[in-house]
């Protein structure tokens, strides 16, 4: 699991890569809010999670996603999933979390 | 032909565990030319089912043993995750989409879910010696 994050004029675009999982999952989640609570206080950001190079990904990862938008929902913060790999997307659309969190490119 | 084959592979339930287990489970399937989607639900099914074994069944304690016992026969594949933790007291309501019994911990209750939609049976039982076993059913090349 690796995460690089870019904020640029409201957008703040946080690439994660690996495999999300159980074990992935706390740095994840502890690692992304971290990133998003630095830029809060800001205005209103976009954040833009690029699922792009995430080779595997189990309910876990809906889990963390979720999360993440229920904590941040009321803070002025839109998140967006951004290019979802195959294995990423086949679950998300699954789950129905687009519809939560909509699905850019 | 690969007909009636087997293996067993007893795990220690920590996390960083389910990465060698479903990539395992993943290996022996590979001479039954599976596609790669069905590879991928196969694997993420697996995941889903040892999760449920380190997260619920043994609460998350990194301890207890999980025991995957993959069968092939033809093309029909069988995964059964068995785990000695503390059994579930309502399968069918833990079956629900979204039902957790952990909701503050970012758990999306999905588990079962993905297992049903990625694979052609589910089968879970209480064992009677405690524990659970998941029974994970598709065919290749369907």
């Amino acid at each position: 699991m690796d995460i690089t994050y870019f904020f640029n004029d409201g957008i703040l675009d946080i690439n994660v890569s690996g495999e999300l999982d159980e074990h992935s999952a706390y740095l994840m989640r502890t690692t992304i809010d971290n990133i998003i609570d630095s830029y809060v206080d800001k205005g209103p950001i976009n954040v833009n999670i690029d699922l792009s190079q995430i080779s595997f990904m189990d309910s876990t990862g809906i889990g963390v996603l979720l999360g993440r938008y229920k904590k941040f929902a009321n803070k002025n913060v839109i998140i967006n999933l951004k290019n979802p790999s195959k294995n990423a997307d086949k679950i998300l659309k699954m789950a129905g979390i687009y519809e939560i969190m909509p699905k850019v490119s | 032909m690969n007909s009636n084959n087997y293996f067993v592979l007893t795990l220690k339930a920590k996390s960083e565990n389910e990465s060698f287990a479903r990539s395992a489970v993943g290996a022996f399937l590979v001479p039954l030319s599976p596609s790669i989607e069905e590879l991928t639900d196969i694997k993420t099914a697996t995941s889903e089912a040892v999760t449920n074994s380190i997260v619920h069944a043994y609460g998350g304690k990194q301890d207890g043993d999980i025991t995957i016992t993959v069968v092939t026969n033809d093309h029909e594949v069988e995964i059964i995750v068995e785990d000695d933790g503390c059994g579930i007291p309502n399968i069918e309501e833990a079956k629900q989409p979204f039902y957790t019994t952990r909701p503050n911990e970012d758990r999306s209750g999905m588990g079962f879910t993905v297992m049903e939609s990625f694979m052609d049976s589910v089968v879970v039982t209480n064992k009677k010696t405690g524990g659970i076993r998941v029974s994970l059913k598709k065919k290749l090349g369907t």
